[in-house]
């Protein structure tokens, strides 16, 4: 999205540190967020993402290193000068205020008649979908509805920025469906960049143009999340975004059109050189991955894919659409997670049962072993 | 369990307190106001009704001047307590981050000496020979001690101001506590500087604690006796020393009674104005 614009940064971090005391909650964070992205800062919780959210925001000043908003240095900007807003966790919407005094609070200080505050109060309610809404208490929105009020708290701000601290980590899980698709959809339309701090890849992976994956107060990728899912860069990132199998394999040669790796209970295959990823030493290669959906159960004698194992059903979890199951590797106790879609003429396979599994090289992952 | 099986739990519940409540508060007032209706003559009370105890407690000058003096008195020692206490609150509410409960306690230490102590101690400080004069002399800035310190109204306010200073602070600093932080960085986020912010939020949302630390202080000191009679001199008295003295001395309780159930009424009406007003401020302060 950010290449395809062309725009320029709108946010740079430059060897951010900081530190609390003797914890070092972020170790010089280096990242660039474009103009009009939809950026994640994903990571599980006391990663540092919030913090640093928090260090863009400017209610805490970083140890070291620079922060750069639409070009400003920010050193020393308190948040009440920043041109950015937040959308709070909690939504912090002010208890004894309605639904507009809440939504016009900032701009009371820009000097507006009665009638042009209502109307900027009344078009931040309209893109959230809350019109009508004005007069309503504070205590009488629901949790969906306090999400809506403070996102429009923040848009009618025209901020450059807009910083959603786990906005929707409270709504149950059909509306926060629908917000994040919302969310998405209102990003895309208004062309604001966004920063999102979640603990939930699939949320990141749904909404984001680009994810941060943060682990103890450093990036460990920060790619589209297409990438970050096909190829990631190392193993906490492979464990932590989806569903991975791990198997034991070491490198055992080179040829013309790619590298040996011999995989335990799949055996030997050459990996072509276009997924291996650039800087990764073979010597290090002790693990490969491989994704559920690119293991498939062969249901029929048609010719399948080039490489397959005979294993045996342990388990399996029936999703309506998806079964997963658990498949034992031959001459191993190991097993693998496949996922398969259930479709009009496939059987769910029952525990006991041996199956055929189907894989190809291509889909075999590479990546350091180390953040 | 039925929603009337939980009534008849809680009533049980309550009976106690009810029962306390309507044998020491509810029947002595009623005695009170039964009394205001009533007149005596040295020890025979004649019950025939009459409103003449209103008459002489609202239309004689000395009562009306007592009376109008205690509200002036109550009412600035309302204001000094709660200004005063408001940012002890607000300091412990918000800066002490790790000993908030050992600033608590040492804010009650006050209450470990008895309470006329205290005012004695007051009388100490502010004496004709005490520690402020010879404080002021001793360091050359006045001459020759200052008389307006004790025996008036301004050493009844500084005393009760001392005294009900715990009473006021703790209410304002449990809604102060109760604010979300998260409300205050909205804020901030949202371009407010620390003066703004305060206006529009903080003081809003600690509303219902200065009015509760408001009427704590403002109820009983309108009819505090002790502390007018100890440190007050003449023209200190209140209306409270007043009625003592009718209950007593002066033998006339019906006059007593009238001028006690007249002082309910005035704090009363206050109260509920500034429980309203209180109301009204905590939701329309932007």
């Amino acid at each position: 999205m950010n290449e395809t614009n062309g725009s320029a940064p709108m946010i740079e971090l430059e060897k951010t540190v900081k530190r609390f005391g003797t914890f070092t909650a972020l170790h010089g964070i280096d990242a660039t967020v474009q103009e009009g992205e939809f950026f994640s800062l994903l990571g599980p919780s006391g990663c540092g993402k919030t913090t640093l959210l928090r260090l863009i925001a400017g209610f805490e000043n970083p140890t070291s290193g620079s922060i750069r908003i639409a070009g400003h240095d920010m050193r020393g900007i308190p948040a009440n000068k920043r041109p950015t807003n937040m959308v709070f966790q909690s939504y912090a919407i002010f208890p004894h205020l309605n639904v507009a005094q809440n939504v016009g609070y900032g701009l009371k200080r820009r000097h507006l008649s009665r009638r042009e505050m209502a109307r900027e109060v009344g078009e931040a309610l309209e893109m959230v979908d809350m019109a009508g809404y004005e007069r309503r208490a504070a205590h009488e929105l629901s949790g969906g509805q306090r999400q809506r009020v403070a996102l429009a708290r923040a848009l009618v701000m025209r901020p450059k920025v807009v910083l959603l601290d786990e906005p929707l980590s409270a709504l149950d899980k059909k509306l926060r469906e629908q917000m994040q698709r919302e969310l998405r959809d209102l990003q895309r339309s208004i062309g604001i960049t966004f920063v999102l701090v979640t603990h939930d890849q699939e949320e990141a992976l749904i909404m984001s143009d680009r994810i941060a994956v943060m682990f103890e107060g450093r990036i460990a990728q920060m790619a589209t999340p297409e990438e970050l899912y096909r190829r990631p860069a190392s193993r906490r990132v492979a464990s932590f975004i989806g569903v991975m199998n791990f198997l034991p394999a070491r490198a055992t040669g080179e040829t013309q059109t790619g590298l040996v790796v011999q995989i335990e209970s799949l055996g030997e295959v050459v990996l072509p050189s276009h997924t291996i990823p650039a800087g990764l030493r073979v010597d290090d290669i002790r693990e490969v991955g491989i994704r559920p959906e690119m293991l498939t159960v062969i249901f029929d004698d048609a010719p399948g894919p080039r490489h397959s194992f005979e294993g045996q059903v342990s388990g399996n979890s029936y999703y309506g659409d998806m079964t997963y199951y658990d498949v034992v590797l031959p001459g191993s106790e190991r097993t693998v997670t496949i996922s398969m879609r259930n479709t009009a003429n496939r059987a769910v396979v029952r525990p006991g049962n041996p199956v055929r599994v189907g894989w190809s090289a291509e889909s075999i992952l590479l990546f350091r072993q180390e953040d | 369990m039925s929603t009337r099986a939980e009534a008849a739990q809680g009533l049980r519940l309550v009976s106690p307190t009810f029962l306390y409540v309507l044998v020491m508060l509810a029947a002595p007032l009623a005695m009170v106001a039964a009394f205001s209706f009533w007149t005596q003559d040295y020890l025979i009370i004649d019950r025939t009704p009459t409103l003449d105890n209103y008459r002489a407690a609202l239309g004689e000058p000395i009562y009306r001047t007592l009376l109008l003096r205690s509200v002036a008195i109550s009412l600035t020692v309302t204001v000094v307590t709660v200004l005063l206490a408001f940012p002890v609150a607000y300091f412990v509410a918000f800066r002490v981050k790790r000993q908030q409960a050992l600033w608590l306690f040492l804010i009650t230490v006050p209450f470990w000496t008895s309470y006329l102590l205290r005012v004695f101690l007051w009388k100490v400080i502010l004496g004709y020979n005490g520690v402020l004069n010879a404080t002021l002399m001793g360091m050359g800035f006045t001459d020759a001690p200052l008389t307006f310190l004790l025996y008036n109204a301004n050493a009844v306010v500084i005393t009760l101001a001392h005294a009900w200073a715990p009473f006021a602070i703790l209410p304002i600093f449990v809604a102060l506590a109760r604010i979300d932080r998260s409300l205050l960085e909205a804020a901030e986020d949202l371009g407010d500087g620390p003066f703004r912010r305060f206006t529009r939020i903080t003081l809003p949302l600690a509303m219902p604690g200065v009015v509760a630390a408001t009427l704590i202080v403002l109820i009983p000191t309108m009819g505090d006796y002790i502390t007018p009679r100890l440190v007050g001199g003449t023209e200190g008295l209140m209306i409270a020393n007043m009625i003592q003295i009718q209950f007593g001395q002066a033998n006339n309780a019906p006059l007593g009674a009238a001028l006690a159930v007249t002082a309910m009424v005035v704090i009363g009406t206050i109260s509920a104005g500034i429980f309203l007003i209180g109301k009204r401020l905590g939701g329309r302060l932007t």
